[in-house]
């Protein structure tokens, strides 16, 4: 008994460092989006999650015609499986559904890089970006 | 109705060998073994195997990441020269690969297709296939392979499909 109290302890131990160390990937993404929007705009005080959800609704201009949103590829409940245009399925952007979402700096960069000149035709703001990964936190 | 019970009544209902003419006709299509072409081209779609377009075809395509049929799928320049030279080592009309002239058939030599879809191989292939099998929410789009070829998505099996 005493023993498997330990192993139990152990994982769930394990369990709860590795879900410390995957926030503690995305909280440094988001620190390094707020240092630029700082920078960009002295007086910036934080991300926000409704800005973050509105922008991921919206239906954006500028960009290529068969993107038009976010919820084009996403749809609009981000617990929910997306599909890109050629078919394939997309885990959800939500964190609740998809722990590991935005806890890889180079996969964040690649897909705002793409994406955001997919849907708006330019790169995103910092905030912008901050403002993203907290709303989809948040679900 | 989950993707596969749809696919699985549409198969019932309209019995359809989804085994490729080239299978039918024992070529066997390798599976990619580039982890770059994989990841990067599966992260959007199937991986489309490299035999099924020539090599001028993957060298166009593949310049153009900035606007790859209505998206922008760039990657970083040396994961770019990567995938692209393993797409053109084993296209079509590589030396070594096998089989490639049956994917040529009736390919103009001016032609340069960005598309398998505008492969005459693939045409022949597929001209009985109804149209509504393409554009069903649940297939979308004809370079949906997998909704009808199933396979582990890592390269045709060949016989197997």
């Amino acid at each position: 008994m005493k023993a498997f109290l330990g192993i139990a302890l152990g994982a769930a131990l394990l369990t709860a460092t590795a879900i410390a160390a995957v926030d503690h990937g995305r909280d440094a993404i988001l620190a390094a989006f707020a240092v630029e929007a700082k920078k960009a705009d002295p007086s910036f005080t934080g991300f926000s999650a409704q800005r973050g959800q509105a922008f991921f609704a919206a239906n954006h201009t500028g960009g290529k015609p068969d993107t038009p949103s976010c919820t084009t590829c996403h749809t609009r409940d981000p617990t929910q499986e997306g599909q890109t245009r050629a078919g394939k399925q997309i885990a959800p952007m939500a964190v609740s559904a998809t722990p590991d979402r935005f806890t890889d700096p180079e996969k964040v960069a690649k897909w705002f890089a793409r994406n955001c000149n997919s849907v708006l035709g330019r790169d995103c703001t910092a905030v912008e970006k901050g403002d993203f990964i907290t709303f989809l936190a948040s679900r | 109705m989950s993707r596969y019970c749809y696919l699985l009544l549409l198969v019932a209902c309209f019995p359809l060998d989804s085994r490729p003419a080239f299978a039918e006709e024992g070529i066997v299509v390798p599976a990619i073994d580039n982890p770059a072409t994989l990841k990067e081209c599966g992260a959007c779609h199937f991986a489309f195997p490299p035999q099924m377009l020539p090599a001028r075809s993957w060298k166009k395509l593949m310049v153009n990441l900035k606007s790859h049929f209505g998206e922008d799928a760039s990657l970083p320049e040396a994961t770019r020269a990567d995938i692209t030279a393993y797409m053109v080592s084993h296209a079509a009309d590589a030396p070594t690969t096998e089989n490639g002239q049956w994917f040529l058939r009736g390919l103009p030599d001016n032609a340069t297709p960005l598309r398998i879809t505008e492969m005459p191989f693939w045409r022949r292939g597929h001209e009985e296939v109804p149209r509504s099998y393409f554009t069903n929410p649940q297939v979308k789009t004809a370079s949906n392979c997998m909704a009808c070829h199933q396979n582990n998505g890592e390269g045709t099996g060949g016989d197997e499909d």
